[in-house]
């Protein structure tokens, strides 16, 4: 076992191991009954699975290449911190969409209501006065 | 050893990305539609990394990095719209 032959057996089970969570992400968005669980099976399999393709990208070239390069690392990095901000995003659009979930919630504390950002139309018939000077 | 991991695992990110346009096709709601476009260009980024493996080039990052970058952009883009109406205030 040399060690050429590790690091070849090492970068094919990262891209294989990565294949399969991408597949399991798509196949529970596919095969999930609800947009709230099918929100799981995207965000968090699939962004494991991109990360193990990029480790493998990055060792491949590293170890039996020897050009190795800080692409991946970039990348990884930027899609492990958006992959939380779309699924958030994504819930509370679907909170604010959906009627019947505001009202099966208990209410949050403070004025707003589940959604923060509600929308132009909501906005302007809620509040009778204009709550601050324009600036 | 590579080329046969990169060929199995271009062939199950292909049949992901067609999983995720029958959802895309099929999706109740424009959430599940905004859901299976990002996970589209995930599978996307995945596909063309593999590919510039097996064919040895670095010259697929830059490439992989914009779909990043306008995956993103475009989920806040279109949530965004769903939830003030309007993109940019």
């Amino acid at each position: 076992m040399t060690m050429a032959w590790l690091s070849e057996f090492l970068v094919s089970a990262l891209i294989l191991i990565g294949a399969f969570f991408l597949f399991v992400g798509s196949f529970g968005l596919m095969k999930l009954p609800d947009i709230m669980r099918r929100l799981h099976a995207p965000t968090k399999s699939t962004t494991l699975g991109i990360g193990s393709l990029l480790i493998a990208s990055m060792l491949y070239f590293a170890l039996l290449r020897d050009e190795p390069s800080l692409h991946e690392l970039i990348m990884s990095v930027f899609l492990f911190l958006t992959a939380p901000i779309t699924a958030h995003m994504i819930s509370k659009a679907h909170i604010l969409r959906s009627r019947a979930l505001q009202q099966e919630l208990p209410k949050p504390p403070g004025e707003e209501g589940w959604a923060t950002l509600d929308p132009h139309g909501v906005d302007e018939a809620r509040s009778t006065e204009p709550a601050q000077p324009p600036r | 050893m590579i080329a046969t991991a990169c060929l199995v695992a271009v062939g199950a990110i292909s049949v992901s990305a067609v999983m995720n346009l029958y959802r895309l096709g099929r999706g109740p709601d424009v959430l599940d539609r905004i859901l299976s476009l990002e996970t589209l260009v995930i599978n996307t980024i995945g596909l063309v990394v593999v590919i510039g493996i097996w064919f040895g080039t670095a010259l697929y990052f830059e490439i992989a990095l914009l779909f990043v970058a306008v995956g993103f952009l475009s989920t806040v883009a279109f949530c965004k719209y769903l939830l003030r109406g309007n993109v940019i205030e």
